[in-house]
């Protein structure tokens, strides 16, 4: 039930820019008496170096509204509720907001901690921008909202970080703005709360109010949000109807955490390889023992990353391939994915396994097997070829894996170890928990019904 | 400036409910509570005395009697003036949870400051009267008229002031240790321990450039001297320099406003 935006703007922010002054690092311990002995007082308060946290950002929400404003950290989407909130001056541009506001962004930002929680309500309640008639009127409906009827005459240093937010909520919530500009308070608090905050924000939809609604939370910007705008250092990336928004968002974090994977990979692999020449080297002269070639590691089971073996077998190189056949670090949960080995023999081979786990964050083997496991006898290997595990469907729930790739003798002789040096991240719509999800369905009785949901699941 | 000048006025519930709060909030949790709004006078008053009647009973002159009284008359309004500029200094900075997480009004915070001191200096009031009554001091009640006008530009002035340090301490930290040993000498260089007449000629040009100076006189006339408020012009002098002050503070203030959310 997605309902229409009115026309006429409650908040509409023009091309608005702001840039944040940083002073030097000498400059920041400059005294009163340098500056007037230098005659520079003016001069220091003058910036020398400029951050511009937005850049020309321009967006209407209408009235009634529910907006929501996502980006990554540092992206600006705190100093953009700011300015809405006219906590901060924008350095150019303009914004204009229709009706009264009220900013949660710090709970309980004006309590005083010596005097009593209902003092402080009356306190909070005129700096929000009630009369003292107002807060009166409302005082009962705060306190029960915020469930502090037994404590409510203790002073509020007395209170437990819950109740101190709780009272914080409870007055800015009923200050009855006609904007609220939110930002990531529902990262706080229990989940008791934050259901009571998400029931109240819903009344205020209901009532035809405008929200402005900062978070991390994807989820609830497209449940929630009919509009978003996703910023990007300082800059619209896209705007316009949340779940696109969202969609879009998604898909630039996961190229950006693919780069970030992609490179932590090859620094790893450099670091391995340097370590096993260097080993190598050291070794050429004794060539005694080629299994402890390398660091080759005690108990398998506690293994860090690292890579060991004779090379007689050598994996030259690994690539993980999605759907699309484009190869990545990043994939989804059902994926179908391949894990390919470029490898090579250096002489023709009979006796030789090819091997595969997948290691949880956790370092729990979430699965493991090899050829020989599964009955491949090995006859010959001669030159240079493709070795490919390949799934149709991982079914992996959300979350961080590495690889374990292998080549070695039939009685475990190692030709060449790859021990989790390979990273790809599973993400997923559902979180679910655990290191294994079977492919399910739930099935209720006719008494159990459930409202139909936003889009059919299957798992 | 003009524009949010004009808006202050809006604000005075809020600035009521803060000055309550402050008054409550700081004898919180001691025995004694509100007493000390009179206690502490009286006991600062009781150490200036110890020194000057039985420390170094030759350096006070001889014809100021009853001494105490003569400097009660002028160490109140100090303690109100002195204490409202060391606190106004730290104000934003302790209140910069507000200035950085709510829309609120920056200047109320420095106004708050001062009128709960003044509230503190009225508070003292009190035992003004109980020495005036105990010494039976004769006091002309036209004269008396005065009071409030002498405390009201005392008002105007330290806000004044209030306004332009809170303001700049954002920037400059180290304002508030530097004014610390300012007020001393500050208070050393005006008459409220010793009368005016014993400084040295040399000297008195430069304390009547000092405000202060006007405002001790023009307590010590009104309750201490017998005989008409000879010091009236200089009063009404001192009001413009008092206004000026105050535009000024607020000038500077409001030109850094907008830096406070950034740099408390």
């Amino acid at each position: 039930m997605r309902r229409r935006c009115e026309i006429t703007p409650a908040i509409d922010v023009v091309n608005v820019s702001k840039v944040y002054r940083r002073f030097a690092r000498q400059r920041q311990f400059a005294t009163l008496k340098s500056a007037l002995l230098k005659g520079s007082l003016i001069r220091d308060l003058q910036p020398d170096e400029t951050f511009p946290a937005l850049r020309g950002v321009s967006f209407q929400v209408p009235k009634g509204c529910t907006y929501g404003v996502i980006g990554r950290n540092g992206s600006g989407k705190s100093t953009l509720l700011k300015c809405v909130a006219g906590i901060s001056r924008p350095s150019s541009g303009s914004i204009t907001v229709n009706g009264r506001v009220s900013a949660l962004i710090e709970l309980g930002a004006g309590f005083h901690p010596e005097i009593s929680g209902r003092e402080n309500v009356f306190i909070n309640g005129i700096m929000l921008g009630l009369s003292k008639k107002e807060v009166e009127r409302r005082f009962d409906e705060i306190v029960e909202f915020a469930e502090l009827q037994d404590f409510i005459d203790a002073p509020v240093k007395t209170y437990s970080s819950g109740m101190y937010m709780r009272l914080g909520f409870a007055v800015a919530i009923h200050v009855d703005p006609e904007v609220l500009l939110v930002d990531e308070v529902l990262a706080v608090g229990d989940q008791g709360f934050t259901l009571k905050c998400l029931d109240k924000f819903a009344e205020f939809r209901r009532k035809n109010k405008t929200i402005l609604l900062v978070t991390h939370s994807l989820d609830l910007v497209e449940k929630f949000c009919d509009q978003a705008l996703w910023l990007d250092k300082g800059q619209t990336r896209a705007e316009g109807e949340s779940k696109r928004v969202v969609a879009s968002y998604i898909i630039d974090v996961e190229k950006s955490e693919e780069q970030e994977l992609a490179k932590a990979e090859s620094a790893r692999l450099a670091a391995t390889a340097s370590k096993t020449a260097a080993v190598a080297a050291a070794a050429e002269d004794v060539p005694s023992d080629p299994v402890t070639t390398g660091d080759a590691p005690t108990d398998m089971f506690k293994a860090t990353e690292g890579r060991w073996g004779t090379r007689e077998i050598e994996i030259m190189a690994v690539s993980l391939q999605g759907p699309d056949g484009q190869t990545g670090h990043v994939f989804h949960h059902g994926d179908a994915i391949r894990v390919s080995m470029t490898v090579r023999a250096h002489q023709p081979n009979k006796d030789f396994v090819f091997g595969l786990g997948i290691f949880n964050a956790d370092g729990v083997c979430c699965y493991g097997t090899n050829t020989y496991l599964e009955e491949y006898q090995p006859d010959e290997f001669t030159g240079q070829g493709q070795v490919t595990f390949a799934v149709d469907s991982l079914q992996l729930v959300e979350g961080t894996y590495r690889l374990d790739v292998a080549a070695h003798k039939l009685d475990g002789y190692p030709y060449d170890y790859h021990r989790l040096l390979y990273t790809f991240r599973i993400k997923s719509r559902t979180k679910d928990v655990g290191i294994y999800r079977p492919a399910h369905r739930w099935e209720f009785s006719p008494g159990i019904r459930f409202k139909a949901p936003d889009a059919p699941r299957t798992f | 400036m003009w524009h949010n000048l004009v808006a202050l006025p809006r604000y005075r519930g809020l600035i009521q409910t803060l000055v309550v709060r402050d008054l409550k909030a700081r004898y919180r949790g001691s025995v004694l509570g509100f007493f000390w709004s009179f206690i502490n006078p009286l006991l600062l008053l009781l150490i200036y005395n110890f020194v000057f009647s039985t420390v170094m009973p030759g350096v006070r002159p001889a014809d100021l009697e009853p001494y105490a009284l003569f400097m009660f008359c002028g160490i109140l309004p100090w303690t109100w003036f002195s204490s409202s500029l060391l606190e106004s200094s730290s104000t934003l900075l302790s209140g910069g949870n507000l200035i950085k997480k709510v829309l609120f009004p920056a200047e109320v915070l420095p106004i708050v400051t001062v009128l709960a001191n003044m509230a503190h200096f009225f508070l003292g009031l009190p035992i003004l009267v109980g020495f005036l009554v105990y010494y039976q001091r004769p006091l002309d009640p036209v004269e008396l008229l005065w009071f409030p006008v002498i405390v009201l530009v005392q008002f105007v002035l330290t806000i004044g002031l209030a306004l332009l340090l809170s303001a700049l301490t954002v920037h400059f930290r180290d304002l508030k240790d530097l004014l610390g040993n300012l007020l001393t000498l500050w208070f050393f260089a005006t008459p409220i321990i010793y009368p005016i007449s014993q400084a040295p000629d040399y000297m008195r040009w430069a304390m009547n450039l000092n405000p202060m100076t006007h405002l001790a006189i023009s307590y010590q006339e009104v309750l201490f001297y017998v005989g008409p408020h000879g010091h009236w012009r200089w009063l009404m002098s001192l009001a413009l320099l008092a206004v000026m002050t105050f535009l000024l503070g607020y000038f500077v203030f409001d030109r850094l406003r907008d830096s406070f959310a950034e740099e408390v």
